[in-house]
């Protein structure tokens, strides 16, 4: 069981890390970096007002950054027939799910703080606010990539599916923006941990909420 | 394959029903396979051929009845479960993988020379052969194959054929849902039309 599990890891890790096979791997994280460059221009050359907002920004641009590859989770395994196989070899749904949920990430958690370092450079964030911002990530993006992913078993197969699920996440994922992007305001442990709650609790639902899912869009 | 040693089994339903939307496809249909045993499940299209195949593999609940299985489930049917974007070889070699060695008869499947290309740029008939390389990796004892000679050329069509014989001859169980001819000694046939609501 270990061992499939560990199999089903490599494939996903494969299907899903930056440069991986499922195309536009790399998406995310350049679009959050593009968030990240124009919000300067955008708003002008004030230092105090990027500064006092760029941590914000910077969530937000995470939070869109997990959304684009929501329909590349789930939806093609279950049309080429994995789940089905999966299934007749006795690995649950839940498993399987939280496998990916792994994964996800993987794929985009650690390389989003990465990337947080030169977002934070460009918004003129000082080093006690970047200490908090990836604080903050670490403790929300495995919530997001939960809810990722047990929204993208939820709208696997339905028309229009993509869209909805970006449409889907961006609510759900509301209670971790504000901990996570307040936590920089109040310069405090409390919201950061708030954070880690909030991702534990979406954590434990996602893979029997996902796997549920899975089932019942079989038929 | 043939010192390849099966595992006991058997395949029973009991006054089987299915609907789809607000229609039932078909009900009272009991069956019982023993080792070695092979139906045919034959039918016009959109009969319910591919639903009674998914109720025994237990992927669809049954609208009425149940269904009792001892023994692994190998299961093909129209989606390949192969990576599209992998070359064949490795594509395969993530079920071998999961399922533990097991020959999985490349060369007599006619696949050796395709290893190193895409799975998405195969043929549907090297795809199917594709997938029997798959089931026979897997080394279930109960095959239910889903129009498993969709696509095939003659050649490929008898080769399943035969490999179905052999795993019925070795002690395994085969239920084939398929609107052509299947060749295969001692196969019972069930009509589907005698179930239909």
């Amino acid at each position: 069981m270990i061992g499939q599990l560990a199999i089903l890891l490599r494939r996903d890790l494969a299907l899903l890390l930056p440069g991986g096979r499922r195309g536009g791997t790399m998406l995310p994280l350049l679009f959050f970096l593009a968030v990240a460059m124009l919000f300067p221009f955008a708003v002008g050359p004030d230092a105090p007002l990027l500064t006092r907002t760029g941590g914000g920004v910077i969530w937000v641009a995470a939070l869109l950054a997990a959304i684009l590859p929501l329909d590349r989770l789930i939806e093609p395994d279950i049309e080429l027939g994995f789940f089905d196989q999966w299934a007749l070899r006795g690995i649950a749904e839940e498993w399987i799910v939280a496998v990916r949920v792994l994964a996800h990430w993987l794929s985009f958690g650690p390389p989003l703080m990465l990337a947080s370092l030169p977002a934070a450079a460009l918004l003129g964030l000082d080093g006690a606010a970047l200490r908090i911002l990836e604080l903050g990530l670490l403790a929300g993006t495995p919530g997001l990539a939960a809810l990722g992913v047990t929204v993208a078993a939820l709208t696997a197969g339905l028309r229009g599916g993509a869209a909805l699920a970006g449409l889907l996440v961006i609510p759900l994922a509301v209670p971790l923006l504000i901990f996570g992007a307040g936590s920089l305001s109040t310069g405090g442990e409390s919201g950061i941990a708030l954070t880690g709650a909030v991702s534990l609790v979406l954590l434990a639902i996602a893979p029997f909420a996902g796997g549920a899912a899975v089932r019942s869009g079989r038929g | 394959m043939q010192a390849r040693l099966i595992q006991e089994c058997r395949l029973t339903a009991e006054d089987l029903a299915c609907r789809r939307g607000d229609r039932v496809l078909f009900h009272g249909l009991s069956l019982q396979l023993a080792a070695g045993a092979a139906l045919h499940v034959a039918g016009s299209n959109g009969i319910g051929k591919s639903s009674l195949i998914r109720i025994l593999a237990g992927l669809m609940r049954p609208f009425a009845g149940n269904v009792d299985t001892s023994g692994a489930i190998g299961l093909i049917d129209e989606r390949p479960a192969l990576d599209p974007q992998l070359p064949l070889g490795r594509a395969l070699t993530f079920w071998q993988r999961m399922d533990g060695p097991a020959d999985n008869e490349l060369a007599r499947l006619g696949l050796s020379d395709l290893l190193d290309v895409p799975v998405r740029y195969l043929s549907t008939g090297q795809r199917k052969r594709a997938t029997l390389a798959r089931l026979i990796g897997q080394s279930a004892p109960i095959w239910l194959l889903d129009e498993p000679l969709n696509g095939l050329d003659m050649h490929a069509a008898e080769l399943v054929q035969t490999l179905a014989a052999e795993h019925c001859a070795a002690g395994g169980i085969c239920v084939i849902a398929s609107h052509q001819s299947f060749a295969l000694a001692g196969m019972e046939r069930l009509e589907l039309r005698d179930f239909a609501a």
